[in-house]
């Protein structure tokens, strides 16, 4: 039993963190209908600098319980290089997708040396900060209060973007400008901010997730490449645009990846695939999407 | 000068040229060209896929993968020493396996299809890296040295193998893929193609079969991957599953890009130039993904016609220059 309870706290704590990052990819998707292939750089980026952030920190003295803030913030910090790349998207705007999947595989090749470049080839990850906030057991059962902390963020994070795409006027004008662009650019609508600020929103998802990801789990640089093939598979399966999709299929993948590591471990990344291309191919629109034409 | 001659003369010019670069190189540079030849093959196979019929495929480095692994299992598991059966066996395995993957990838177009082929060279790479005990893992499997056209060649080492007879050996197999290639992109088959890139619905009321004919295109363009993978295999000494991955996959497009996919021979042109540019790089820095991430930035966002589509605007340019010349 706690063996079982083990395996669904790693799985869920895995689908928080893929939540994050495939809630920007499905944003930036969803809006902007560009598949952006960098959010895993970003998740990369999130978590080199999540770790900088808080060695800095624990070398000025910051209270161990202070490691989830300092975090948060790494995440919003490096958020603003989203603008800048958006501003290089937009000479794609309105292109042909394999030349907008190219260029966002562009960025991904200059991320990964860029990281190189700042923090070396070495993995690097931090000590034992995860236990700053103490263990959770119950017989064999345990789990850092830091995991359950990121799950609850990320229980945050979802109702609060789920707040402001439904109940705030500008979700509304993002989910407008998503529906038809050029219906909601001659209503008034200022497209052009739009898409900055999703795609920025987008870019502070990725960065979040990694910086969260660090205190369980080294970074390294290939974090992105891996992650954001998970990422993708995320938003397949929920149904792409779908923000209730993204969180139904990261449970999906967070848990199907946990339970296949303990029963079958050569299944692990196998079954994710199966499962992208079964909906692919039953049901392309995903769980929650609407029909694709 | 008529565009046609002149086109023949160049690429007669360029054949010759690489004729000669293992008599006057040294050995190291024939040795680099082998990669060059093997995705050259691969790309003008690709190209019909992505150019010709307009699907962009983000998991065609799963038919490089299938072609290196065709090799290990022929030449390595079952001893078959001899480069002509691993080709075969390597076109062989590739229909049998893009049938029934073009068949359920085909029904859609897009962002879609690149999806659905991503997914499954992403279930191919984990196949090779997790069943351990078929594949060997993230070790690869070895690949044996073969004889090419029954010829043992003892007296060479693995080196004067590549850069000599091999080297000529990928010319000629390139040579022969790119007529074959020409063949098919100027038979009605090729036509119909490009109809059915250009207007779907309009191609399949003339009665072009579109489904069919995309289906075939895949599983051409796979055969031609696999071939490409056996010749890379060959070189290597190795399939490995880093091959298969979808980064890889991205190479593949961005080598065509670069090139020009709007062109015959521009994947051609894409696959020597980022061969000799990856080169040249990783001897300067080791930053070079850095590089090549910004030149295919900037080819996507000024010259999305690659090199080949640069080139063929700067002669019109110049030809327009000269009244003279208007007629070209």
């Amino acid at each position: 039993m706690s063996a079982f309870a083990n395996v669904v706290f790693g799985g869920v704590f895995h689908a928080a963190v893929l939540f994050l990052v495939a809630a920007g990819l499905q944003l930036v998707f969803g809006v902007q209908k560009i598949v952006n292939l960098a959010c895993g750089s970003f998740y990369a980026l999130g978590a080199y600098f999540g770790i900088s952030l808080v060695n800095a920190a624990l070398k000025g003295g910051m209270p161990p319980l202070l490691l989830l803030p300092v975090l948060i913030a790494a995440g919003v910090l490096m958020a603003i290089v989203g603008p800048p790349i958006e501003r290089l998207l937009r000479t794609v705007y309105g292109r042909d997708e394999s030349l907008q999947l190219l260029l966002t595989f562009a960025l991904v090749l200059m991320f990964q040396d860029v990281l190189r470049f700042i923090w070396g080839p070495n993995p690097q990850s931090l000590g034992n900060e995860v236990l700053a906030y103490g263990k959770l057991s119950a017989g064999d059962f345990t789990v850092p209060v830091y995991n359950l902390l990121v799950i609850a963020a990320a229980l945050a994070a979802a109702c609060l973007i789920g707040f402001f795409l439904r109940r705030t006027t500008y979700g509304r004008l993002l989910r407008a400008t998503a529906e038809n662009r050029s219906m909601a650019e001659a209503l008034g609508v200022n497209v052009r901010t739009v898409y900055a600020v999703v795609f920025s929103l987008g870019t502070l998802l990725g960065t979040l997730g990694g910086a969260l990801v660090v205190p369980t789990s080294a970074a390294s640089l290939d974090m992105a490449i891996e992650f954001v093939i998970e990422a993708f598979a995320v938003v397949v399966i929920g149904g792409l645009g779908s923000m209730a999709g993204a969180l139904v299929g990261a449970l999906l993948v967070g848990l199907i990846r946990a339970f296949s590591l303990v029963v079958y471990p050569e299944f692990e990344i196998l079954a994710i695939y199966l499962i992208v291309i079964a909906t692919l191919l039953i049901r392309p629109s995903g769980l929650f999407g609407r029909a694709v034409s | 000068m008529s565009e046609a001659p002149l086109r023949l003369l160049l690429v007669a010019l360029g054949i010759a040229a690489l004729a000669l670069v293992p008599t006057l190189a040294p050995p190291f540079y024939a040795n680099l060209l082998i990669p060059f030849f093997a995705y050259s093959v691969a790309l003008i196979g690709f190209n019909l896929l992505f150019g010709y019929t307009g699907l962009l495929s983000f998991g065609h480095a799963m038919y490089l993968g299938l072609g290196a692994y065709a090799a290990a299992v022929v030449a390595g598991v079952l001893g078959i020493r001899v480069f002509e059966v691993v080709l075969l066996a390597a076109a062989l395995a590739a229909v049998v396996v893009a049938l029934p993957i073009g068949f359920l990838c085909v029904r859609y177009t897009g962002i879609f299809f690149g999806m659905l082929t991503l997914a499954f060279g992403m279930l191919a790479h984990s196949f090779l890296f997790k069943f351990y005990h078929l594949t060997g893992g993230d070790s690869g499997m070895r690949i044996p040295r073969m004889r090419i056209l029954g010829l043992e060649f003892d007296a060479y080492n693995k080196i004067e193998l590549l850069a000599g007879p091999f080297y000529y050996y990928c010319l000629g197999l390139m040579v022969l893929a790119g007529l074959l290639m020409w063949r098919i992109v100027h038979s009605p088959f090729g036509l119909q193609v490009r109809a059915l890139r250009d207007n779907p619905q309009k191609a399949e009321y003339l009665g072009v079969r579109v489904r069919q004919l995309r289906l075939l295109a895949y599983v051409i363009s796979a055969v031609y991957g696999a071939i490409g993978g056996a010749i890379l295999g060959f070189r290597i000494g190795l399939a490995d599953p880093e091959l298969v991955h979808w980064t890889h996959s991205g190479h593949l497009v961005f080598m065509t890009v670069l090139g020009g996919f709007s062109s015959f021979f521009g994947p051609v042109v894409g696959a020597l130039t980022l061969t000799l540019l990856q080169d040249q790089l990783q001897s300067i820095t080791q930053y070079w993904r850095f590089v090549l991430g910004a030149i295919l930035a900037a080819i996507v966002i000024f010259f999305p016609r690659g090199l080949a589509g640069l080139a063929i605007d700067t002669a019109g340019r110049l030809a327009r220059r000269k009244p003279s010349q208007v007629a070209a």
